[in-house]
C-alpha cells in the first residue's frame, strides 16, 4: 500500500509535467506510473481477497464483516461490505480504469493523456492515502478470535452482491471523463477532441450508474420488506445526483458536437457530476446526513471534506482561467429547435438535482441558519419532482421530433402528428375506464407519446431504407440501427425510461392491508385491476439453515376464488458458528410478479407460542416495468457501445468503450 | 424578440418555477425534527405545539417495548437523556426495532405526555458492521 502511495505520487507529478513539455520519456514514465499503480493496487486487493477466504481473522476487517459459516459469495462480497474495504476497491478500480484509459485511447490524443494520467493518479492518490491514515482494511488485532462477527444478513442478498460495485463503477469510471476534460483545460485542446476520447466512457460509466441505482431499488424491495422501491433516502439521492447531471452532460456534448456551443456548459457538468460522485461516496460512507443507511462515524470524513473542497477550488479555478476559450462558436436560433429542447432538458436534470441536493440538505441547512433542523421527506421530493420529472417526459418525446437549428411549421405537423394522437387515445382511454388521478394519466399518456415517437423515428427509418435500397424489412431495421447505433440505441434507451415512468406511476395505486390469522383464517384485498384477491394464512413452519434458523409463513393465494398458488414469507435470525444469534433478525418477503402488479407479503411476526401470524399483504400495480425497462435501457446501451465498422479511429474508440465494459464486469465479477 | 432572450425568458421560467415547487413543498412538507428535550422546551414556551406533527429522533429505552400482536400495537419510552416520553405506534416494527436502538418516531404529541407515532424508523448505528455482542 506504501508502495501505491508513492507510485500515485509519482504518476500525479510527473503526468502534470509531462503534459506541460511533451518530453516522450516523461510521458512514458507517466503513463508506465498508471499501470504499475493498478498492478500494485491489484496486488493488495488480492491479499485481502485471500484474508477474506481463509478466515485469517487475526485482520480486524476480516474479523468484522465475515464468520466461518458465511457464504463464500458473501464472504467475497464483504471485501467492499465494509467501509475500509470500499476505499480500497475505489482506489483497485480506478486505478485500472486509469491504466485503460492510457491504453485504449487511440494515440491521436497524446498530449492529453499525461494530464489524463495525473488526475487518475491524483484521486487514487487520495483514496490510499484515505485508506492507509484512517480506514485500513489490513489492520491487525492483537489476537486471534476463533470466529467473525459475519455480515449483515440484509447484505446476504444477490442483489446486494452485486449493486455496490456496479454502483462503484459508475461514480469511479466519471473520474476518465472528468480527468479528460481536465487534461483539455490544462493542454488548452478545447476543440471537440477530448469529447471524441471520451463518447465511450461517458456512456458506460452512465451505464453503470443506471444499473447500479435499479440493482439498488431491487434490493431495497424484495429485502427491505416495506414494499416499496425508493424512499427519498439520502444515500439513494446521492445516487440519483450524478446520474442526473450525466445524463444532462450526455445530451448537450451532442450541441457541442454538432454546433460548437455549451462548451462552459460541459466542462460545469462534468466537474459537477465528479463532485457529486465523490460526494455521494462521501454521504454514504461518512453518515454525515441520518439516514437509515447510515455507517459508524469515522474519521474519513474530514478527508473527504478537504478533498471536495479541493475539487470545486480547483476546477473552478481551471475553468474560469479558460474561460474565454470556451466562447461558443454558434449561437441559438430558435426556440423551436433541437438545441433549444436539449437546453431544456439540461435545465430540468439540473432543476431536479438541485432540488434534490437541497432536499437531501435541508436537516443541515435549517439546522444552521435557524437553529433547529426541519426536515423534508418522500412528500417534499414527491411534489417537487413529479412535475419536472413529466415536463422531461414531454421532452423526451418532443426532442427527436425537432430538427436541429430551426424547425419550419409544416415539418413540425408532419413529425407530430402521429406521437400526439396515440398520446390522446391513451388519455381518453385511461379516463374512459374511469382513472381520475391527474398526474397518472399525464405519466400515462406522455409515455404513450414517447413510445409513438420512437416508434415513428423507427418505422420512417425503416421505410425509407426500404424504398430507396430495396432491402426487406427486417434487413432495413438491422442496417438502420447498425449504421446509426449511438441515435438508436439512444432511443432504445429512452424507451427503458419510458418503462420506468410507467413503473412509478404504478405506485400511485398500491394497496396493503395488515391482519392478524390464525391458521385457515384469510383476508380479501381488492386489487387496482378489478380483481379481489383473497389470502389463506396455512401455517408456520421453522428449520435451520446454514447460518441462520429460518421461521416460514405460509399463504394460499387465490385472485376471484382461482387459486394462484402457494407464498412464503420468512423470518430469518442468522446465528453464529456457535448457533448464538447474531443481528436482529430479518425479513425475506414473498414476492410474485406478473405485467400488472405484484403480489407482496410480509410475515411480520406471530403471536407468541401460536400459529397465529401477523401480516401485511401488499399490491404493487406495474413495478415488473422497472425491472423490465432496466433491462432495455442496457440493451439499448450496449447497442450504442457496440464496436461499429465506421473508420479505425471510430472504431478503436468504440473499443475502448466496449472493452472497458467487459473488463469492469469481469472485474466486479472477480471482487464479487 | 432574439431567439437567446427568448430562450433566457423561458430558462428563468422554468428555474421560477423549480423554486416555487421547492419552497412551497418545504413549506407545505417540512417537518421539525426535534430531541424530546428539544420538544419539551418548545411545549413550554409554545403549549399550542400539542398535537402538532414533528419527528423526534431519541433512543429506545431498554426494557420499556411493550407489543400486543393482536391489535398489532408497540408502546415504548424513548429518550436522551434528559426527557422521556412513552410512545405509542401502531403498525409493523422494522427488524431493526430493539432495545436501546435510535429511532426517528414521526407524529405527533398528545396533551396527555404520549406521542402518537405514525411512523418508526429504527436506525442500527452501524448497520453494515456486526454488533459486539456485548
Amino acid at each position: 500500500m506504501w508502495l501505491a502511495l508513492l507510485l500515485a505520487l509519482w504518476g500525479s507529478v510527473v503526468g502534470f509535467i509531462a503534459g506541460r513539455n511533451q518530453r516522450p520519456e516523461l510521458v512514458e514514465s507517466a503513463r508506465r506510473a498508471t499501470y504499475a499503480l493498478a498492478g500494485v493496487l491489484v496486488v493488495a486487493s488480492l491479499a485481502l481477497i485471500v484474508a477474506l477466504v481463509k478466515h485469517d481473522f487475526n485482520v480486524s476487517y476480516v474479523a468484522s464483516y465475515t464468520s466461518r459459516n458465511l457464504p463464500l459469495v458473501y464472504t467475497l462480497s464483504a471485501f467492499y461490505g465494509g467501509q475500509a474495504g470500499s476505499m480500497l476497491f475505489w482506489a483497485v478500480v480506478l486505478a485500472t480504469f486509469g491504466a485503460l484509459a492510457q491504453w485504449l485511447t487511440s494515440r491521436r490524443y497524446d498530449d492529453l493523456l499525461p494530464y489524463v494520467a495525473a488526475v487518475t493518479s491524483l484521486v487514487v492518490l487520495f483514496f490510499v492515502a484515505t485508506t492507509l491514515f484512517a480506514a485500513n482494511p489490513f489492520v491487525r488485532l492483537p489476537f486471534t478470535p476463533s470466529d467473525g462477527g459475519g455480515l449483515n444478513p440484509q447484505l446476504q442478498n444477490p442483489g446486494m452482491v452485486v449493486h455496490p460495485p456496479l454502483l462503484y463503477l459508475g461514480y469511479i469510471s466519471v473520474t476518465i471523463p472528468f480527468a479528460f476534460a481536465v487534461a483539455a483545460l490544462l493542454s488548452k485542446r478545447l476543440d471537440t477532441g477530448w469529447l471524441h476520447a471520451i463518447r465511450k466512457w461517458t456512456i458506460v460509466s452512465w451505464l453503470f450508474l443506471s444499473i447500479g441505482i435499479t440493482l439498488g431499488m431491487w434490493w431495497a424491495y424484495v429485502e427491505l420488506g416495506w414494499g416499496g422501491y425508493w424512499a427519498w433516502d439520502p444515500v439513494e439521492n446521492a445516487s440519483f445526483l450524478p446520474w442526473l447531471t450525466m445524463t444532462a452532460f450526455l445530451h448537450s456534448v451532442m450541441i457541442q458536437e454538432k454546433r460548437g456551443m455549451l462548451k462552459k456548459w460541459n466542462m460545469i457538468l462534468i466537474g459537477l457530476t465528479f463532485f457529486l460522485s465523490i460526494f455521494g461516496t462521501f454521504i454514504t460512507r461518512s453518515g454525515i446526513i441520518s439516514s437509515v443507511h447510515s455507517f459508524a462515524q469515522s474519521p474519513i470524513g474530514n478527508y473527504f471534506l478537504f478533498f471536495l473542497i479541493f475539487i470545486v477550488v480547483a476546477t473552478g479555478v481551471l475553468i474560469a482561467k479558460r474561460m474565454p476559450m470556451l466562447e461558443a462558436e454558434s449561437q441559438l436560433e430558435s426556440m423551436v429547435s433541437r438545441e433549444a429542447t436539449f437546453l431544456f432538458n439540461n435545465l430540468l436534470l439540473v432543476g431536479i438535482a438541485f432540488s434534490v441536493l437541497w432536499g437531501t440538505m435541508f436537516p443541515m441547512i435549517s439546522e444552521m441558519v435557524r437553529g433547529t433542523q426541519v426536515t423534508v421527506g418522500p412528500p417534499f421530493f414527491n411534489q417537487v419532482n413529479i412535475p419536472i420529472g413529466l415536463a422531461l417526459l414531454a421532452l423526451t418525446g418532443i426532442g427527436p421530433l425537432i430538427a436541429w437549428r430551426r424547425a419550419s411549421p409544416g415539418h413540425l405537423k408532419r413529425q407530430f402528428a402521429a406521437p400526439v394522437t396515440t398520446g390522446l387515445i391513451v388519455a381518453a382511454l385511461l379516463l374512459a375506464i374511469g382513472m381520475r388521478d391527474f398526474y397518472a394519466i399525464m405519466a400515462l399518456s406522455l409515455a404513450a407519446f414517447v413510445v409513438g415517437t420512437i416508434m415513428q423515428e423507427f418505422i420512417r427509418g425503416v421505410g425509407a431504407r426500404n424504398r430507396l435500397h430495396g432491402e426487406n424489412y427486417a434487413l432495413a431495421f438491422a442496417r438502420l440501427v447498425g449504421r446509426n447505433r449511438r441515435r438508436y440505441g439512444g432511443y432504445i434507451v429512452h424507451l427503458g425510461i419510458v418503462m420506468y415512468f410507467v413503473a412509478f406511476t404504478g405506485q400511485a395505486f398500491t394497496t396493503s392491508i395488515e391482519a392478524s390469522l390464525k391458521p385457515g383464517e384469510s383476508v380479501d384485498l381488492r386489487s387496482p385491476w378489478g380483481y379481489t384477491y383473497t389470502f389463506t394464512h396455512l401455517g408456520v413452519s421453522q428449520y435451520e439453515e446454514l447460518n441462520r434458523f429460518t421461521t416460514a409463513a405460509s399463504v394460499e393465494v387465490a385472485r376471484d376464488g382461482e387459486r394462484v398458488g402457494i407464498m412464503k414469507s420468512e423470518k430469518r435470525q442468522h446465528v453464529d458458528s456457535f448457533g448464538r444469534a447474531s443481528f436482529e433478525p430479518s425479513t425475506e418477503a414473498g414476492i410474485r410478479s406478473d405485467l400488472r402488479e405484484d403480489i407482496y407479503i410480509v410475515y411480520a411476526g406471530s403471536v407468541q407460542g401460536t400459529e397465529e401470524a401477523v401480516y401485511r399483504f401488499t399490491l404493487n400495480p406495474l413495478v415488473w416495468w422497472l425491472w423490465f425497462g432496466g433491462a432495455v435501457l442496457v440493451a439499448g446501451g450496449v447497442v450504442t457501445l457496440w464496436p461499429g465498422a465506421t473508420s479505425g479511429a471510430e472504431r478503436r474508440r468504440s473499443m475502448a468503450g466496449y472493452a472497458a465494459s467487459i473488463t469492469g464486469k469481469s472485474s466486479a465479477a472477480a471482487a464479487g | 424578440m432574439k431567439p437567446r432572450t427568448k430562450f433566457i425568458a423561458g430558462a428563468i421560467l422554468v428555474a421560477g418555477t423549480v423554486g416555487f415547487l421547492m419552497t412551497s413543498g418545504i413549506k407545505e412538507t417540512g417537518v421539525y425534527f426535534l430531541t424530546p428535550s428539544e420538544l419539551a422546551s418548545k411545549i413550554e414556551t409554545d403549549p399550542t405545539f400539542y398535537d402538532v406533527g414533528v419527528k423526534m429522533g431519541a433512543r429506545v429505552v431498554t426494557g420499556t417495548i411493550e407489543r400486543d400482536v393482536a391489535s398489532q400495537t408497540i408502546t415504548f419510552e424513548v429518550t436522551d437523556g434528559q426527557q422521556t416520553y412513552p410512545v405509542v405506534y401502531r403498525g409493523l416494527a422494522p427488524d431493526t426495532f430493539t432495545d436501546d436502538v435510535d429511532v426517528v418516531v414521526e407524529g405527533r404529541l398528545m396533551a396527555d405526555g404520549t406521542f402518537h407515532a405514525t411512523s418508526l424508523l429504527a436506525k442500527c448505528g452501524s448497520r453494515y458492521e456486526s454488533v459486539p455482542s456485548a
